[in-house]
């Protein structure tokens, strides 16, 4: 990247609102812990704040681009112990949280709602100082996204912002390369970049809506998914947890973002979104009360592919 | 491949597929013998892992049939598989898969000659596609378990043949 391309974010306005919400929300004890951002020594990073007097800590930039949701996920149980959540969520976020509320995983008492109005955020977060954005350092994720005025929240800070820039390759245009392609060669794409997986689920840990008690890769009578990480058990388990997303994924990107062997599944998860709206004209919401495709059903609901 | 048969795993609902296969039996129906049925409560209780699950185990190709929208004996389990199975299929695409390899259908208790066509179409659609050797080339290492070959190839009809009542 030229030097002239590392424009340096302008500040977020709305960063002294937000630690101000923050303060006054823990001050009054409506909640006992804000969970947001704050600089580390990478980058920014996420922050629990129980102390009003740390709720300075908070930031919001360009740089924060982690799901917090999954702290609301009810398989981290040690989270909830800590007591009601004050959680900050930028407007993919709020559709991670309309997803559980959707799924009744959680309360809607259980968390305060903290909006940050955003504009796209980097794709690498891990810089010193926040970066304006470009068609080269944008999360291609954000490139569509429809939120920039989030609803669904208690509270909400910021400017109202532009629309993130379109990336030099967006993921529908990854995803269309794909489709172009003849079975064959898509078979051996998807199977290449499956055998890279070490099976260290961190894809599943980091998802806001992996909400399962007892994954069904770690059932072993029967053993429906082999655990070792082999090819054949590989594919098994990337198809099994894309389908178990297929019209929950909210396309926050923190699968691929955390996969250490780097294996593209913002563009399996993208496919099925696509496959949802086009079929069923769905289009993951912020808004809790619209039901998600699977699990729902109409009784005109295509059926081209049955005999 | 003239003496590839192909293996296809079959799963069905008990209340539709499973007695339409019955009335194609009973009818003497003539049809392919390379199907072997897993009978289910409804197509509801059908997880797509089951068919990823034969694949693994050496299915070449797979049949997904329960009861027609409208006649589920429990209400909606159909329309919640059609759903599932639709974004299966479609998906299953994208991962290089090919569709013609999974055979959805509704068969319900009285259509004996149309199981006895889903079962031929799928077999000749399978044998055209040859065996799931690309799926098989996972694990080349691993067991096959499925039982003894079906039938001998002089038992197996052309799929286009077949279907008189004998």
């Amino acid at each position: 990247m030229s030097e002239a391309t590392m424009t340096q974010a302008p500040e977020y306005v709305g960063v002294a609102d937000l630690r101000r919400i923050a303060r006054e929300l823990l001050e009054a004890g409506d909640v006992r812990v804000v969970i947001g951002w704050e600089n580390g020594r990478r980058g920014a990073r996420p922050v629990f704040v129980t102390d009003p007097a740390a709720a300075d800590r908070l930031i919001f930039d360009t740089r924060c681009v982690h799901n917090l949701v999954t702290y609301l996920n009810p398989r981290r149980d040690h989270v909830q112990e800590l007591g009601r959540i004050g959680l900050v969520v930028k407007g993919c976020d709020v559709k991670a949280v309309a997803g559980l509320l959707r799924e009744k995983q959680i309360d809607p008492g259980d968390v305060v709602l903290i909006g940050v109005r955003c504009g796209g955020v980097l794709e690498e977060n891990e810089l010193p100082a926040p970066l304006a954005l470009t068609e080269a350092n944008v999360a291609p994720r954000c490139y569509g996204c429809d939120i920039r005025e989030p609803e669904h929240v208690d509270h909400i800070v910021g400017e109202s912002q532009p629309e993130p820039p379109r990336p030099i390759m967006t993921i529908d245009d990854r995803v269309a390369q794909l489709d172009a392609l003849p079975l064959e060669e898509r078979w051996a794409f998807w199977t290449e970049q499956f055998s890279k997986c070490v099976r260290c689920y961190a894809c599943r840990q980091v998802c806001p809506l992996c909400i399962c008690e007892r994954c069904i890769v770690e059932k072993t009578q029967p053993q429906w998914i082999e655990p070792s990480s082999h090819p054949r058990g590989n594919f098994s388990w990337n198809v099994t947890r894309a389908l178990h997303l297929a019209g929950r994924c909210v396309d926050c990107g923190e699968c691929e973002r955390f996969c250490p062997v780097g294996i593209p599944l913002s563009l399996v998860n993208r496919k099925l979104q696509h496959i949802v709206r086009d079929r069923y004209d769905y289009v993951v919401s912020e808004d809790p009360e619209k039901p998600a495709p699977i699990g729902d059903y109409r009784l005109d609901d295509q059926q081209e592919f049955i005999k | 491949m003239s003496d590839f048969e192909p293996r296809i795993t079959a799963f069905v609902c008990n209340w539709c597929t499973y007695t339409g296969a019955d009335l194609a039996g009973t009818s003497r129906l003539h049809m392919a013998s390379n199907v072997r049925l897993i009978r289910l409560p409804c197509t509801g209780r059908i997880d797509p892992l089951f068919i990823i699950k034969a694949f693994e185990r050496g299915a070449d190709g797979v049949i997904v049939s329960g009861c027609h929208p409208a006649d589920c004996h429990y209400t909606s389990g159909n329309y919640h598989a059609r759903r599932r199975f639709a974004v299966f299929h479609d998906f299953m695409e994208f991962m290089g898969i090919d569709p013609r390899r999974m055979t959805f259908s509704w068969v319900s208790a009285s259509e004996g000659a149309k199981w006895k066509d889903v079962v031929n179409e799928t077999v000749a659609n399978v044998r055209a596609l040859g065996p799931f050797d690309a799926y098989r080339a996972l694990a080349p290492e691993a067991v096959e378990t499925w039982p003894a070959d079906p039938g001998t190839a002089a038992a197996v009809p052309a799929a286009s043949g077949g279907g008189e009542a004998r």
